[in-house]
């Protein structure tokens, strides 16, 4: 399946985006996610499917003013 | 009291655009301020090595929207933030125009109505429309973030007399002029107007000395508070003599 992580196409295998966040090397505790631009929180990444073209977003703190 | 929260420093303090990490570690520590504001980004390099400075910092996270032009956008970062930091203040950013990133008061309002009602302590960054404070207190903010100027323009505090007003029309919300500030002194009027706190990141950060000017500030907004609190002489158009008249020698 094809999917957008952080704007880049990525072919994945995980079906899940707790799946996902663990085959492409995230720590899953310290980045937040959504998905098709809803907020996934980290306790329900297991339960939310991947479908194909989904935009997921993988963030971290960052600096800002 | 912001939230609830009394802070000793009424610095709120940025953390991007510094030459390196140890010098916003300094930064922090010698400005003694007690909230620094925070994104969320696309992971990128010296992402653990920020989460240290953050933890070893000691201080209040303030996590922002910045660069959201929409609800749904602002709304996410919100959410998102609140997982990551712990925390349900976020400073509310939607961005109205690329050129001025002047807030969208409307979009801001709804947003803030939408977070509010999910328990976020929202601090929106707006405008000094009187009008618009209103309707973001409504919507359940207890703080409200007039800019100075635009973000990162150095300017001060362009619209002094529509601050002045907004002071006198929100006696009792804690008021926090946010973005524009580029000297000590801007900050210090600030105070001096009776503004509860000053948020400012690039002053600081693109200061020839970032940690000089970290304490400058900090120094800056420690004194404008405590003239405030000691109670300003009233202006006069005319000169009146400090010195007695009385006593004085006949000398001509």
């Amino acid at each position: 399946m094809r999917i957008e992580l952080n704007g880049a196409t990525v072919e994945t295998a995980a079906a899940t985006l707790a799946a996902l966040i663990e085959e492409q090397g995230f720590d899953a505790a310290s980045v937040a996610t959504a998905m098709d631009g809803q907020f996934v929180p980290l306790a329900t990444r297991g339960t939310v499917e991947l479908h194909d073209s989904a935009k997921v977003e993988v963030l971290s703190p960052m600096q800002g003013g | 009291m912001f939230y609830g929260i009394d802070l000793q420093s009424r610095l709120m303090l940025g953390t991007a655009q510094y030459p390196s990490p140890q010098v916003l570690r300094d930064a922090i520590a010698a400005s003694g301020a007690e909230v620094i504001t925070v994104s969320l980004r696309r992971e990128g390099a010296g992402g653990d090595a920020f989460r240290d400075i953050l933890k070893q910092s000691g201080c209040r996270i303030l996590p922002n929207t910045a660069g959201c032009h929409t609800v749904q956008e602002a709304v996410t970062t919100a959410q998102m933030a609140r997982e990551l930091f712990g925390t349900s203040w976020i400073k509310l950013e939607v961005i109205g125009h690329a050129d001025t990133l002047q807030p969208d008061p409307f979009a801001l309002v709804e947003a803030a109505r939408i977070l509010a009602a999910d328990g976020f302590e929202v601090f929106p960054y707006t405008t000094e429309d009187l009008i618009v404070g209103e309707k973001l207190i409504e919507a359940g903010c207890q703080v409200l973030m007039p800019w100075g100027a635009p973000i990162g323009s150095g300017q001060g505090l362009r619209h002094r007399e529509a601050l002045k007003t907004m002071r006198a029309h929100f006696p009792d919300i804690p008021l926090v002029v946010d973005a524009g500030i580029g000297a000590p002194s801007q900050a210090m009027a600030a105070m001096e107007m009776g503004f509860d706190a000053v948020l400012l990141n690039t002053a600081v950060a693109k200061a020839l000395d970032p940690v000089a000017m970290a304490r400058a500030f900090g120094q800056a907004v420690a004194a404008g508070r405590a003239a405030h609190d000691a109670g300003l002489m009233p202006r006069r158009d005319m000169a009146v003599a400090s010195t007695p008249i009385f006593g004085m020698a006949d000398l001509a």
